[in-house]
């Protein structure tokens, strides 16, 4: 598994539940105290003894520490350049759902070896969404349903999500967007500096 | 838009696809700016003035007719904005046509673009994807260009890591860097491995004598000198599997995996003595030194543990030196040994 995904989790844990927490997280699933190298790659089995060392530690379901994460990634100030290259996707929510058939195409233009699962939008009817992700890792539905709803937040769209479950490796969420405006949401501008 | 008689349905065309362009006269003034480039005007509306005192032509260097520019239709053109922030620009010229279909006979359309100066042109014009077609790849451009500034600042934080640890693994290394043999953190690193392994060994402690008088009469380049064949001879005089180990300073120690025959440990140490004393010509001076060896075996103590042994080789290279400069000793168990002849 690629070490940015790994950094994430690690991050995650140790920005929502203390470094001492993430020590314990890690020590039980036998990875690096010492947090992961974004830029490295690791076993993908790591990453899933760290989830299930997560889960036992934080005594939550893993489909919440998934979504957690999803919307983490989106909404914490020190992914601000996570977000905005996901802004770069759409000028608005409907916009951004479509750009997520891309999503795979755009991680590997900036990292080469970061290979994310498949994600691909089925549109059922006006403002009726599905995103399906495939052949991937257990649970990635998961982390997408809470990415959506931060991204959604961050558009200041009113949306539904529901992970409909999966089967053979792939995820289904479902969307509904209420409304695109509902809120003013959070600013982009294309030229901004960050970091 | 306002001079509608010159952009009818094609001005809106270009508009859409090139929102960058600008659609000049016969006497060069701008007749019609697309909406992108009508932001990009720090001298207020552009349509009315001429094209060359807002733009600056820097190449091709041609005199500022319109004749003259028509003639770089199709050339690139590099131009910059003559007021602040001096944005760079590349261009296309098309001539128009002469049956006023598209514009001004006499006239020009130009195309421009930000070329490499994109990024800060669209913070200094506060430009959204909006402004740019939906077949421009500038979004993607300013995409690439976080993206790649966000993983190459991940890979330098790694790489200054890596730096660290470097360093550090250095520090931890285990060759002594001015004789190459091994340090002493390596010595306790194989005294370990061989207490475990539980194999017989034999030490050897070696000071090397009056090498203090050649470093306080020769200086420590001399003094280095002497070191660095000291340690080169107890290499070639000991076996692979055996670790010479420069412990600080002129004493070295000899971790000899196995040898435990008196008479071959005591042949190593006279060999050892006379190669030492061989006299190292260093600056046209010859240095002069001898060695002390005390030796131990670790099957002659009862608890043979590295500690025990290096006390036991300690104290016979005590005798050693004792017995005067020049000779070794070896350890027996409750007895003060006789200095072994040279």
């Amino acid at each position: 598994m690629h070490g940015l995904i790994n950094k994430a989790i690690e991050r995650f844990l140790r920005e929502t539940y203390g470094d001492a927490c993430w020590q314990d997280i890690a020590r039980a699933a036998g990875t690096p105290e010492a947090g992961f190298e974004c830029m490295l790659v690791y076993d993908a089995a790591d990453t899933f003894r760290l989830l299930d060392a997560a889960q036992a530690q934080l005594d939550k379901p893993r489909a919440q520490i998934l979504e957690d994460i999803g919307t983490f990634l989106v909404s914490h100030p020190g992914l601000e350049s996570l977000r905005r290259l996901l802004r770069f996707g759409g000028d608005d929510f409907v916009e951004f759902l479509h750009s997520l058939d891309d999503l795979p195409e755009r991680a590997r233009l900036a990292v080469p070896d970061l290979d994310l699962p498949r994600i691909e939008l089925r549109e059922h009817a006006a403002n009726h969404y599905s995103v399906i992700s495939e052949h991937g890792w257990p649970g990635f539905g998961r982390v997408i349903v809470g990415l959506l709803r931060a991204i959604a937040d961050d558009y200041g769209a009113l949306v539904l999500l529901d992970h409909k479950g999966g089967r053979e490796g792939t995820e289904v969420v479902e969307v509904r967007l209420l409304e695109q405006a509902f809120a003013k949401g959070r600013a982009f501008h294309l030229g901004a500096r960050t970091g | 838009m306002k001079r509608a008689g010159f952009t009818p349905a094609g001005g809106r065309v270009l508009d859409a696809l090139c929102p960058m362009h600008a659609l000049i006269d016969s006497t060069g003034h701008i007749r019609h700016a697309g909406p992108t480039l009508d932001k990009v005007r720090p001298g207020g509306q552009l349509a009315g003035q001429r094209f060359l005192e807002v733009f600056e032509l820097r190449r091709p260097r041609i005199a500022g007719t319109m004749a003259s520019l028509r003639d770089a239709a199709g050339t690139k053109l590099h131009l910059r904005l003559r007021a602040r922030p001096h944005t760079a620009l590349k261009g296309l010229l098309v001539p128009l046509p002469d049956d006023a279909s598209l514009g001004p006979p006499g006239g020009a359309v130009i195309n421009l673009s930000f070329g490499i100066s994109v990024v800060d042109a669209v913070r200094d014009f506060a430009l959204t994807s909006a402004d740019f077609a939906a077949t421009d790849l500038t979004v993607e451009m300013l995409y690439l260009v976080e993206a790649k500034s966000a993983a190459m600042d991940a890979s330098r934080r790694l790489n200054l890591r890596l730096q660290g640890a470097m360093i550090a693994a250095e520090e931890q290394a285990f060759t002594d860097t001015l004789t190459g043999v091994k340090n002493r953190r390596a010595m306790d690193h194989v005294l370990r491995r061989l207490a475990a392994a539980g194999t017989p060994f034999a030490l050897m402690q070696l000071d090397l004598d009056f090498f203090k008088a050649v470093n306080d009469r020769l200086g420590h380049a001399a003094g280095d000198h002497v070191l660095q064949r000291a340690a080169r001879v107890m290499v070639d005089e000991t076996r692979a599997c055996d670790t010479v180990v420069r412990a600080g300073g002129d004493e070295f120690v000899l971790i000899l995996d196995g040898l435990t025959d008196t008479d071959r440990l005591s042949g190593m140490a006279d060999r050892l003595i006379a190669e030492l004393e061989r006299p190292v010509r260093f600056d046209g001076q010859d240095c002069r030194i001898s060695a002390s060896i005390g030796i131990a075996r670790s099957i002659d103590l009862v608890s043979p543990d590295p500690e025990a042994v290096m006390h036991a080789a300690d104290m016979a290279l005590y005798a050693a030196k004792g017995a005067g400069r020049g000779r070794h000793r070896l350890f027996v168990e409750g007895t003060t040994p006789p200095a072994a002849p040279r």
